[in-house]
């Protein structure tokens, strides 16, 4: 199999020597521990509550229904009792409206899920979303509109710092392999290829002795961010280029993350709904780790089940480095999307000391969407949208490689972030006019 | 526990350690070679000359913000990296207030004025040199024969034509060139002719463009576009007619070339950020400098060769952009 790679990326730290070599430790849940479930944990509309306050829930109990054909249903993570429908920490939008859950004993089973209905419909029920961070609903994207010949499977991780996908790589490779399997045969895809990233060679080693049983590719990726990004991921191992705006179905690629194989796995013969994951706690914690938890633990158990904060805390990232978001409180509960929590000390915090731009074109080098940041950045700080539109700007992928080369730390991806929201308002109204 | 305040920032949260100080440092350190060549050669003229256009420089910048009441941006580093630029392309000998004078020009003039760093269309260095050359052409080409320094640090001087210079009165008078004139390629290489300050000396010019593209400061696309048009466009001239000019590796070692083509045309503000974009404007240098020194009235060219190509830096990175991933072409 060639490897073809892509232009532009960077070569970041990736210090995943903290917890690469670590274990998979399960959080325990105590009775009177509380999990908040906020509504929209996925790309979507939000889900909608079908419990009341004082109600019982048992274990993997539909709690929230999903919103729409795009959007997935939210399961308890615990045996307990439904607190408050109200508003819960998100780290995204602030605030929002959320399902809080004390649980009131300790149980390690869980509610099947019914297996009536077709193949996406077991999965909608089970909640799947990918756990590589966008959380799309997986049964969406398994309803291909087109016909699909390739389905790739992304173990790249390329976020420094996590470690999650590699630890379910080593540890469950039966799950992700039969998950992966799975999808292939029941959307009758021809191909089936498994990528990973070339600094995981035990996770290589370990998945090329079931290549030729379960009949896939194994396909080393090189190590460059953001290789694990979806359209990157596409153009590197088969070469295939996604048009601007479209998804990979468009080019007969859907992509899965092996987390997401995991999932279907479970959902699909164990009946198991979607309410814990993996998380790769690390930074400045006393022990980092790698912890499987339910989804709605508050950040803060997950750093105290790591032996607590080395130092003093002056960033709290959800996700990785590149592409995480930055929380305000440590009470943000873990979400599906949720794969690490890194922690940065003020001594830890790069030099952030802001210069103008001296266009010395890294992050034109860096795209690997082969923008032009530089330029770009000029039209987000006059607020020029069109012109930014006519640059393509929402072909951005957010990966965040312009500002991480940016000698003059503008910032960049950021300023993109908010221009796009801008944008899509604008064709929006635009689009209304017109009608 | 108490909800400690956490610091919330846009993605990414990791940064590569090169910072725009350091950047502009890094150029510096790939000075120093050329530095300690044109000491060696100029002994007392260079250390002043270089002393005072840092001085005046840094001093113009700081001035600046004050009045204009901006944080002080001398520490990025740039003024003085401009400073020791300007001094490269003066003579060892000017005097003084040439140099206070073109420090303006390059702080003031042609950066602060259009918003400061980042925002100036032309390289401030070459302006500066540009029009102190128009305003005082007599001191602006005042060149001293070089004198190593086992010679003595303070020497007096004696005034010589640049090797470009040279060819052009030869061309002039004889309507051809005089073998006998000409530099050899080791004193062109070593610097051992008279010319600006930081012009001569190819191999120490070489030595710190390798050192920038090793430490990824620039890349090879400006300087090779640029140098290699040059060597062509001036070849082509020569072989038709050996009378008409010197061979090309003759070209490209002698005068500003080098020097320009390493240092002066890759300044990140006044080039395009387009890779594509870069080589087109070096070509536009190289070519404007050939044909400046092979039918112009000014033996050296690459000078305005460059601030000619500054102009087009909006329009080449506008119309060179390449195609966005997946982007379709209208």
């Amino acid at each position: 199999m060639p490897f073809f790679g892509f232009k532009g990326g960077i070569h970041p730290d990736y210090n995943k020597s903290l917890t690469s070599g670590k274990a998979t430790e399960t959080l325990p849940v105590k009775a009177g521990d509380k999990f908040y479930l906020p509504l929209s944990q996925h790309i979507g509309a939000p889900a909608k509550p079908v419990v009341a306050k004082n109600q019982q829930v048992k274990t993997g109990e539909l709690v929230a229904e999903a919103g729409g054909f795009i959007s997935a249903a939210i399961h308890s993570p615990v045996n307990g009792k439904i607190v408050s429908i109200s508003h819960v920490i998100h780290p995204m939008a602030g605030r929002m409206e959320g399902i809080v859950i004390e649980a009131d004993e300790t149980n390690d089973d869980y509610e099947p899920v019914s297996d009536e209905g077709s193949f996406q419909q077991i999965i909608q029920r089970a909640g799947i979303t990918g756990m590589g961070g966008a959380t799309f609903p997986t049964h969406v994207k398994l309803s291909p509109p087109k016909e699909v010949d390739t389905l790739l499977i992304n173990g790249a991780e390329c976020e420094p710092y996590l470690t999650c996908d590699h630890r379910i790589m080593l540890e469950e490779p039966l799950k992700v392999i039969k998950g992966a399997v799975l999808i292939k045969e029941k959307l009758n895809i021809k191909k089936l290829i498994i990528g990973i990233e070339k600094n995981k060679p035990d996770a290589i080693q370990l998945f090329r002795r079931y290549e030729r049983e379960y009949g896939f590719e194994l396909v080393p990726l090189y190590v460059k961010y953001p290789q694990g990004g979806e359209k990157q991921l596409i153009k590197a191992c088969v070469n295939r280029v996604v048009p601007e705006g479209k998804l990979p179905v468009e080019v007969g690629v859907i992509v899965h993350n092996v987390g997401t194989c995991a999932a279907v796995y479970e959902a699909f013969y164990d009946r198991k709904p979607l309410f814990e994951r993996t998380v790769t706690v690390t930074g400045a914690v006393v022990t980092p780790k790698n912890l499987r938890v339910r989804v709605g633990t508050p950040i803060l158990s997950l750093i105290d089940a790591c032996g607590g904060f080395l130092g003093v805390p002056k960033k709290i990232i959800m996700g990785g480095p590149m592409m995480g978001m930055a929380v305000t409180s440590v009470e943000t509960p873990v979400m599906k999307g949720t794969s690490g929590i890194l922690v940065y000390r003020e001594e830890d915090m790069p030099d952030l000391t802001k210069y103008p731009c001296i266009r010395c074109g890294r992050c034109v080098d860096a795209c690997p969407m082969l923008l032009v940041p530089s330029i770009m950045d000029r039209f987000v700080k006059k607020e020029m949208y069109e012109e930014l539109e006519q640059h393509h700007v929402l072909n951005c992928i957010e990966c965040g490689c312009c500002s991480y080369v940016c000698p003059s730390r503008r910032t960049l991806v950021g300023g993109f972030k908010t221009s796009k929201r801008h944008i899509m308002q604008m064709i929006k109204e635009r689009g209304a006019k017109n009608a | 526990m108490p909800d400690r305040k956490f610091l919330v920032t846009f993605s990414p949260h990791d940064r590569h350690p090169d910072t725009t100080n350091k950047v502009m440092m890094a150029v510096i350190i790939a000075m120093l070679p050329i530095i300690a060549n044109s000491i060696w050669y100029y002994g007392y003229y260079a250390v002043k000359g270089y002393l005072l256009t840092a001085l005046f420089c840094v001093g113009f910048e700081y001035l600046f913000d004050k009045i204009s009441g901006r944080p002080i941006a001398i520490k990025d580093n740039s003024a003085l990296l401009t400073g020791l630029l300007l001094a490269m392309n003066m003579p060892a000998a000017a005097p003084w207030w040439t140099m206070l004078v073109g420090s303006f020009v390059a702080i003031i003039v042609s950066k602060q004025v259009y918003g400061g760093l980042g925002q100036n269309p032309f390289n401030p260095a070459l302006v500066a040199r540009v029009f102190l050359l128009i305003a005082w052409p007599v001191e602006m080409t005042a060149w001293v024969k070089p004198s190593p320094i086992i010679h003595g640090f303070l020497f007096d001087t004696v005034s010589s034509a640049t090797p470009l210079g040279l060819l052009k009165s030869d061309l002039i008078a004889h309507g051809h060139v005089v073998t006998a004139n000409l530099a050899t390629y080791t004193d062109q290489l070593i610097g051992n002719v008279s010319g600006c300050m930081g012009g001569d000396g190819a191999i120490f010019v070489l030595i710190g463009g390798l050192f920038m593209m090793n430490r990824k400061v620039i890349s090879w696309h400006i300087p090779v576009s640029f140098l290699g048009t040059l060597f062509v466009f001036t070849g082509i001239i020569w072989l038709i007619n050996p009378q008409r000019t010197i061979d090309p590796f003759l070209h490209i070692i002698s005068g500003g070339a080098m020097l320009a083509a390493f240092f002066m045309a890759t300044d990140y503000v006044t080039s395009p950020v387009i890779k594509r974009a870069q080589i087109v404007f070096g070509i536009g240098c190289g070519l404007i400098a050939g044909i400046i020194r092979v039918y112009g009235s000014y033996p050296e060219g690459t000078g305005f060769a460059v601030l000619i190509m500054n102009a087009f830096v909006p329009l080449l990175d506008k119309y060179l952009r390449p195609l966005s991933f997946g982007e379709v072409k209208k």
